[in-house]
């Protein structure tokens, strides 16, 4: 809390001289000021009850929470830049856990059919909350809310509880480390900087800021704004579907409720505007949004060493999620004018 | 005073809801010997009561362009609230009935003055506001819900009174009522007129001398105020439990969309809105009595809201593409409203 409370200081100051840009304070720049905060306060408070906070099970741990949350939360990302969002991924990820440890069944040999099969209905369930919201122009809200209700029928028709078996050598992917870095949160970070570069750097990543900022002006400057949505949708949902692999290498099997019981869907959203992206779409990037998933990574990693009640987490982080729209908010609304 | 005759101004998407629910309303009578009765749809009413009155306080926040996903968990904190405080004490009811519904409206008025007076979206304040609503409320009562509530508290929820004609009616129905007309009234009011033009063209009402954070403020105040008196209904009807008021919030938008409430604000109407969540529960009801299992209820709840507002969007792109208004825009088939706001 005291990480985000010190920064209004600096914002508030700005007004009397913005001509004067000798250093923009960004919602990334905010982020990663406040995660720095946020580790330095964390290890203090740690300290002080006489444990570390950034030691090797501390930064394993951190890590590992960061890992499916940053996948999920990178797709999310992509969908909200583009106006759009995903309430969907929650179950889908429980979905395609379920789908690669079932494909697997104990056996090697099955792996990379177990993976590409999960990738593929996640690919289709991006496809249809896509043309949902382009061709029947169904709300973003309510299209994959809706296709999120189908998702959870067919799980609550089908399973009960854990199903399927991942091979042990698949399991390696959730527990292999280089140092204190486990070897998926490295290939989280991989599939972050891919989509740093698709965003900021390719022609489809422009057309994706271009739809967030305005859909009319993008759709007249020749920009298929529909594939562009679809397209957008279809990446987050593989992300997810990414996140749902790594948890059913991680659990051993394939679990319908992974997903829901972490609260993926307004957990994701909720690191992504915590890292500067603007809900409305069009101003952002991954960049950020790792940083927000670093910054619930961490304070759920404090709070573990500080045995803080759980039920206080979320009153923390519902808190620190308002300040900082808050605060992003009126750096927002000061810039133009 | 004139009563507002219970004939609704077919403002769009409200034909469908009626239509859509007297089908229901049929296939319950021709499905289930229970409502070949008054008393059967008195008890349909009387178990969509909360819900309508989540529906009611939702499409106060949704038609002024914002969201409320703060109630579920608002309902939740009412009931443990309740339970908590009054502890099986008769004489305890009444205060805290007042205090369970001043809760409602404190929150609601902290929704709202973070959404005018921070700028934050609402998505993201009623986001917050879950979390740290259903945070709070475990870490106040050491993570389960401890407490009884007492017979009279509970009588709003599952007692009845006698009416003549009608029989044994339940409170929650008049509530129901109540509450229906008033909101029905005040939105044909100068307020409720003004707090739809929020959320259709925020600079309009704004440029035009109307209160814009005032009347959103009100709408959350609404929407939370509401949802208190949801919990209390919800806690005489289903029991004290951390689960009650889980999910409603989707629930009740799924509901005013399903209404043919524009999500963004600016369109539909109040009634259709309740009578979008009526239908939501006839038709559980209904797939309840055709043996359809209980799992498939929310894949059918997907398929519907979905439907509902394909149905709602390109059936009014259809309608504007037979009868053109002018000339010339008509070469603009696929959104027919974007030639306006462009100059």
């Amino acid at each position: 809390m005291s990480s985000t409370t010190e920064k209004p200081l600096p914002v508030r100051s700005v007004p009397a001289q913005t001509r004067t840009r000798r250093f923009t304070l960004t919602p990334t720049v905010i982020v990663y000021v406040a995660l720095v905060a946020l580790l330095v306060v964390g290890s203090v408070l740690v300290g002080l009850q006489g444990g570390v906070l950034l030691d090797q099970a501390g930064l394993l741990n951190i890590f590992t929470r960061a890992t499916a949350l940053g996948l999920v939360a990178i797709g999310q990302t992509i969908v909200i830049l583009t106006g759009s969002l995903d309430l969907s991924v929650a179950y889908l990820v429980g979905l395609t856990s379920l789908v690669a440890a079932e494909t697997m069944a104990g056996q090697s040999g099955m792996i990379v059919p177990g993976v590409l099969l999960a990738l593929a209905v996640a690919a289709v369930v991006g496809l249809v909350n896509g043309l949902v919201i382009t061709v029947l122009k169904a709300n973003a809200f309510i299209a994959t809310l809706g296709v999120a209700l189908i998702l959870r029928g067919y799980l609550e028709q089908n399973y009960t509880g854990p199903a399927g078996d991942v091979p042990r050598t698949f399991q390696h992917l959730g527990y292999d480390r280089v140092g204190p870095v486990p070897v998926a949160a490295l290939l989280m970070l991989g599939v972050a900087g891919a989509c740093w570069w698709l965003l900021s750097r390719s022609r489809p990543g422009y057309h994706i800021y271009a739809v967030g900022g305005d859909v009319e002006v993008a759709r007249l400057s020749g920009v298929h704004t529909r594939r562009t949505i679809v397209t957008a949708h279809v990446l987050c949902s593989v992300a997810a579907g990414m996140a749902g692999i790594y948890l059913a290498s991680r659990l051993g099997s394939g679990a319908p409720y992974v997903g829901t019981d972490a609260g993926f869907d307004l957990e994701s959203i909720a690191a992504v505007v915590l890292g500067g992206t603007l809900l409305a779409g069009g101003r952002g990037g991954i960049v950020g949004t790792i940083g927000g998933v670093f910054i619930l990574a961490t304070l759920d990693t404090v709070f573990d060493d500080l045995a803080v009640d759980p039920f206080f987490k979320d009153v923390v982080r519902g808190v620190v999620l308002i300040t900082a729209v808050a605060l992003y908010a009126r750096g927002m609304v000061r810039r133009p004018r | 005073m004139k009563r507002p005759a219970w004939r609704p101004r077919l403002a769009e998407g409200t034909a469908p809801v009626l239509a859509v629910l007297v089908a229901l309303l049929i296939g319950l009578a021709i499905a289930g010997p229970a409502y070949d009765s008054v008393e059967g749809y008195l008890a349909l009413l009387k178990r969509a009561a909360p819900l309508m009155i989540l529906a009611i306080g939702q499409y106060f926040v949704i038609v002024s362009g914002g969201f409320d996903l703060s109630v579920g968990a608002l309902v939740t904190a009412g009931v443990v609230i309740a339970a908590r405080l009054i502890g099986g004490d008769e004489s305890a009811t009444a205060w805290v009935i007042v205090l369970v519904l001043a809760f409602g409206l404190l929150v609601g008025l902290v929704n709202g003055l973070i959404t005018t007076k921070l700028l934050v979206p609402s998505f993201i304040v009623t986001l917050g506001m879950l979390l740290v609503l259903d945070g709070a409320v475990f870490l106040w009562t050491d993570g389960a819900p401890r407490g009884a509530l007492s017979t009279a508290f509970r009588q709003f929820g599952r007692g009845s009174v006698d009416v003549p004609l009608l029989g044994e009616v339940p409170y929650s129905v008049l509530i129901l009522l109540v509450v229906l007309v008033a909101a029905a009234v005040f939105m044909r009011g100068g307020t409720g007129r003004a707090l739809v033009a929020v959320g259709d063209n925020e600079q309009a009402v704004r440029l035009s001398g109307g209160q814009v954070d005032r009347l959103r403020l009100l709408a959350f105040v609404l929407s939370g105020g509401l949802a208190a008196l949801a919990a209390i209904l919800l806690g005489g009807f289903a029991g004290v439990s951390a689960q009650v008021g889980q999910g409603l919030e989707f629930r009740a938008i799924t509901a005013v969309v399903l209404g043919g409430v524009l999500l963004g604000g600016g369109r539909g109407s109040v009634v259709a809105a309740t009578a979008g969540a009526l239908s939501l529960e006839a038709l559980f009801t209904l797939l309840n009595l055709l043996g359809v299992a209980g799992a498939l209820e929310s894949a059918v709840q997907g398929v519907i809201i979905i439907a509902a507002v394909a149905y709602a969007s390109l059936g009014s792109g259809l309608r504007h593409r037979l009868r053109p208004r002018r000339a010339t825009t008509t070469s603009e088939p696929r959104d027919p409203r974007q030639p306006a706001s462009t100059p």
